[in-house]
């Protein structure tokens, strides 16, 4: 992006309604230069620096640091002053268990529940996402007629909030759904999916790379096409079949871009909870239950509520986001200084 | 009004010390020009005055007031910018008000001023568009009409013409002498061409790596620049070095003797008789003409370049590159011997320190 | 660029179809399907009557069965197409059904019951439109205070994340000081602490401020967002530092060099910034979840969830709202596309 002018000088009734914002930030001028008087040049940096600054320190830095201190205290009791202090019982009690593979054999079986189901998600879910955007991404690099309204098909679910994403298909996967029509009309009877615990599964993976997908196939289409086309055109001169400009030089170009959507659709994928809340809320049993949602339901929700059990968890899975984000910031210098060089 | 004075004055970003020990005074109405290599501390000099950058040392004076501490705003200065840095989301009128309504002046007064300058610097025909639909040239013409408008005590001018065309940059310089003729204020220019510097200037300083290398009138640095970089930096084409050896020869003479062994009589003031050894001879290559005379010395042509009314010859001499400009049109061409005389060319006489010897002429 | 796409995938010879082609082909026209098919569906439902949502198999468009009133019955009585045994045709209305046998009345005579078949009588339909199902959640429930409190959240965040972003990215794009690139650092840093890792201790942290139940504690957690101030960071650099001297020199204070030069020329990137924060903040779900106990502060997609997780889902009513609440986003899809689609490829940020 570079600075452009914007257009026009904007309508008079645009004018208008600026008209009080004007007058109140030159009301704010007057103190503000006295303020810079006092402060100087480098002082009013401070300023325009602290409300964000405030914000963030008490919404985002203090939970932070609060939320290890939190992970070591119990009871029921809000406010951390309130609540006594256990060390590392509740990390202890969420690795009390006989059998790491078998979520029954631990003391706190619904962590293990969610960690596994999520797992599975991720793998599942991460795979396939990353297969179908790249197949859409390739395909809407083709040349299409009215590719940006192809491409507005496959993005229109992205902006969609997860609760409507999880009614709509919730509405769809029910017995008087529209998938079950489609198979009366092939013979089949109906079937409610969303009671069975390997469907139900299926239909999260499903639905949130439905909801999500178009966003990935975005920014792969933007790596596809900063791929300077000559590269292709001197593979032709050489005789390169397509298949193989295709290994050679398609994916090892789009490979910064890709490793990137693979790790922003594994953070995101680790953290699923909305859109499945609404589908099949964590259910039937636990079979959809994820880690967001026994986080969320440990700490607010549940008869038992935790909230130190709940912060140590939801502090395994920050240190989980932590080594991806690493990862992808990494990734991410190691695509710029490639870019650089070019 | 308009009178600036910097008494030792220094400059450091971090531990990088960018400007040493500058003293310098400019007069009210003064048209002073900065020049200097790229590099060489001349722009952060004029931020300083403008105040967008503070001195680390030394004292900075306008009209008698110690200004180190007043910020950029209150010093009553105006400047353009080398990218003209006209607000793009402004249109012209707009452009040029903006500074007068910060200092809540009437409206009646403001439009007048932007008339008065829109006429002087005949921009009234788009003083509603916006910069950017407008030409390099009405660019300029508006970043000085932002100046003018303000009627400043002193103008700072950032390499005004570098993003114009060649031509435009010859009319524009003319209007900028005319203007500052008309406007009598005193005006600060950093260029980093001499002959913006030699056409404009009352007074050019020199600067090199942070230092004033001299200070002076054009035909000063012209005639008696001070050392081998203002001499080599003052004039177009650049004047030939030659290496030699210096030998006196009675009073007010020496004998230079060249590379080569080509030995030639130069007067010398009294008292730099002692400048004995090695020496670079320097002589402008207008100064040289072709003439195979007496006391004249071989070259040979390396390269012709016709322009029609002059020819520059490239040549060498004894293994030392020399340049000369000769008038007209001469039928010589590469590996061609030639003969040169410098018996009618001033001759400055560096020391190996690079200091220009005082000549009595 | 269209070459390159030729040639990943070209047609032999120019000639026929090869199978790349027949695939794109398929795979767009089956996207299309898949991608828009549901909320089709969503929209066409959300018209129906209860009784013909619970019919299965469903029909495409919303239909509803006529319906009569008869003499000597109190209720409107749906009407069927019979066919009668001498093979001719008649509409009669249906009293009740016992078993496989109904019990049908003639309008005309209502006194004299006939009794039919029920596989020889099919229901009298008529496309009809159940607007009823938008009316009432907005007559009887509180949906428009949902509607108001997801429209205050969204606005007033929006409002804010643009002024402290932008704020905070002019310091961090034209301001030297001290600790600029930790501040820079640690704004990055926080792009590692996504809400589902911190709900635990922010909620103690809102409910400690009083913002429990509060539309605030909704708004404030989310308008210092990382995102933002990087976009218009990257954006601000961009625009040369000439122009703020050159502010300074007319007497410009730094507050005015924000308001008069920085905002105005930042306007793209704000542009952006506001697209993503409104449908950020209207689809957002766990945070008001979390906050909001009370019926009435409900956003949107709060109360739709709450009341589509209740035994009896009234869906008639539920599916109308979702598509309410959709309708901003698909308003924000149509028009500002493009905008979007540019913002995130050439930043890369959702």
């Amino acid at each position: 992006m570079k600075a452009d002018v914007p257009k026009g000088t904007g309508s008079s009734l645009g004018e208008a309604a600026m008209a009080p914002v004007r007058l109140a930030m030159a009301a704010i001028d007057a103190p503000l230069r006295w303020v810079q008087r006092r402060l100087g040049i480098g002082g009013m940096a401070t300023f325009f620096l602290l409300p964000n600054m405030l914000i963030f320190g008490v919404f985002v830095l203090l939970p932070f640091f609060i939320n290890f201190a939190y992970s070591m205290t119990g009871g029921t009791a809000l406010f951390l002053p309130d609540r006594s202090f256990v060390g590392g019982e509740q990390y202890a009690r969420l690795f009390d268990c006989a059998n790491y593979t078998d979520p029954n054999s631990c003391a706190e079986d619904t962590f293990w529940t969610a960690v596994g189901n999520t797992a599975w998600f991720v793998l599942l879910q991460v795979s396939l996402m990353i297969l179908f955007s790249l197949i859409t991404a390739l395909i809407l690099n083709r040349e299409l007629m009215a590719r940006s309204f192809w491409r507005a098909v496959f993005f229109f679910p992205v902006l969609l909030s997860p609760v409507v994403v999880g009614l709509i298909w919730k509405w769809i996967l029910q017995r008087q759904g529209l998938l079950n029509f489609g198979l009366y009309g092939l013979g089949f009877d109906p079937y409610t999916w969303l009671n069975d615990r390997n469907w139900s599964f299926a239909a999260t993976v499903g639905v949130s790379i439905w909801a999500h997908m178009g966003f990935y196939t975005l920014i792969l289409l933007a790596g596809l096409q900063a791929i300077p086309k000559d590269l292709y055109e001197a593979a032709e001169m050489d005789g390169t079949r397509p298949a193989r400009a295709f290994w050679r030089i398609t994916l090892p170009l789009l490979m910064p871009n890709l490793l990137v959507v693979i790790v922003l659709v594994l953070i995101r994928a680790v953290q699923i909870f909305d859109e499945v809340y609404v589908l099949t809320g964590g259910g039937p049993g636990t079979s959809t239950l994820y880690i967001t949602q026994y986080i969320y339901e440990t700490g607010f929700a549940t008869q038992l509520r935790n909230p130190g059990l709940a912060a140590a968890a939801s502090i395994l899975m920050g240190a989980v986001l932590v080594v991806l984000t690493l990862v992808q910031l990494g990734l991410g210098r190691k695509g710029e200084k490639k870019g650089a060089r070019k | 009004m308009g009178h600036i004075k910097l008494t030792n004055v220094t400059k450091s970003f971090g531990a990088v010390d960018v400007l040493h020990d500058i003293n310098l005074e400019i007069k009210d109405g003064e048209f002073v020009v900065f020049v200097g290599p790229s590099g060489c501390g001349k722009s952060t000099l004029l931020r300083m005055i403008a105040g967008l950058e503070k001195p680390t040392g030394g004292e900075l004076a306008i009209d008698g007031k110690v200004v180190n501490d007043v910020p950029a705003a209150d010093r009553g200065l105006a400047m353009v910018f080398q990218s003209y840095a006209l607000y793009p989301h402004m249109s012209v009128r707009q452009n040029l008000a903006f500074g007068l309504e910060n200092t809540r002046m009437p409206k009646a007064e403001i439009a007048e001023r932007i008339g008065e300058a829109a006429r002087m610097l005949e921009i009234e025909a788009y003083l509603e568009r916006r910069p950017g639909q407008l030409s390099g040239g009405q660019r300029q013409r508006v970043a000085i009409g932002r100046a003018i408008v303000r009627r400043p005590v002193a103008f700072l001018l950032d390499e005004p013409l570098s993003n114009l065309d060649a031509e435009l940059r010859g009319s524009t310089r003319a209007e900028l002498a005319a203007l500052h003729a008309r406007l009598s204020a005193t005006m600060i220019y950093v260029t980093h061409d001499q002959v913006e510097a030699m056409t404009l200037a009352d007074r050019i300083v020199v600067l090199r790596a942070g230092r004033i290398e001299q200070i002076g009138t054009p035909l000063e640095l012209y005639n008696r620049p001070a050392n081998r970089f203002v001499a080599g930096f003052i004039g177009s084409p650049h004047m030939n070095f030659l290496e030699g050896t210096l030998e006196a020869a009675g009073a007010g003479t020496a004998v230079a003797t060249l590379k080569g062994g080509h030995q030639l009589q130069v007067p010398i003031a009294d008292g730099t008789a002692a400048a004995e050894g090695p020496i670079t001879l320097g002589v402008r290559p207008h100064h040289i003409t072709l003439d195979a005379g007496e006391n004249s010395i071989p070259a040979k042509i390396r390269l012709v370049e016709a322009l029609g009314s002059e020819t520059v010859l490239h040549a060498d001499v004894a293994g030392q590159k020399i340049l000369i400009v000769a008038p007209g049109q001469h039928n010589l061409a590469q590996g061609d011997d030639v003969r040169l005389s410098l018996s009618a060319a001033p001759i400055h006489l560096f020391n190996d320190r690079g200091i220009r010897l005082e000549r009595a002429v | 660029m269209s070459r390159v796409a030729e040639f990943i995938f070209r047609r032999r010879g120019r000639s026929g179809w090869h199978w790349t082609d027949v695939f794109t082909w398929v795979w767009l026209i089956g996207g299309l399907f898949i991608m828009f098919g549901p909320a089709v569906w969503l929209v066409g439902s959300s018209f129906k009557s209860p009784a013909a949502l619970a019919e299965f198999p469903p029909t495409i468009m919303p239909y509803v069965t006529q319906k009569a009133t008869v003499e000597g019955y109190d209720k409107p009585l749906d009407l069927y197409e019979v066919t009668m045994p001498d093979g001719s045709k008649t509409v009669l209305a249906e009293v009740r059904r016992i078993g496989i046998v109904s019990q049908m009345v003639s309008p005309d005579k209502p006194t004299e019951i006939v009794k039919v078949k029920i596989a020889e009588r099919t229901p009298v339909r008529t496309m009809s439109f159940a607007t009823s199902n938008y009316s009432e959640p907005f007559t009887h429930f509180d949906f428009v205070r949902y509607l108001w409190n997801s429209v205050f959240v969204t606005v007033t965040a929006t409002l804010i994340t643009l002024i402290v972003n932008s704020m905070a990215a002019f310091a961090l794009s034209k301001y030297e000081f001290r600790g600029r690139t930790f501040a820079m650092l640690l704004i990055l840093a926080t792009l590692m602490v996504p809400l589902s890792v911190i709900m635990v201790p922010l909620y103690s942290i809102v409910s400690a401020l009083g913002l429990f139940n509060n539309l605030w504690g909704v708004i404030l957690p989310t308008v210092a967002t990382p995102t933002g101030v990087f976009i218009l960071r990257q954006y601000m650099l961009t625009i040369p530092d000439e122009l703020i001297d050159a502010a300074r020199m007319d007497k410009a204070s730094e507050w005015q060099i924000y308001w008069r030069i920085i905002l105005p020329l930042t306007a793209p990137a704000l542009a952006v910034l506001a697209i993503f924060s409104v449908v950020w903040r209207w689809n957002d779900f766990l945070w008001p979840l979390i906050v909001l106990s009370r019926k009435e502060l409900y956003t949107l997609q709060v109360g739709l969830s709450i009341y589509s997780g209740e035994l009896n889902v009234q869906w008639h009513f539920i599916l109308a709202m979702t598509v309410v609440t959709m309708i901003p986003v698909v308003l924000v899809f149509i028009f500002l596309q493009r905008f979007i689609t540019t913002g995130i490829a050439g930043t890369g940020l959702k």
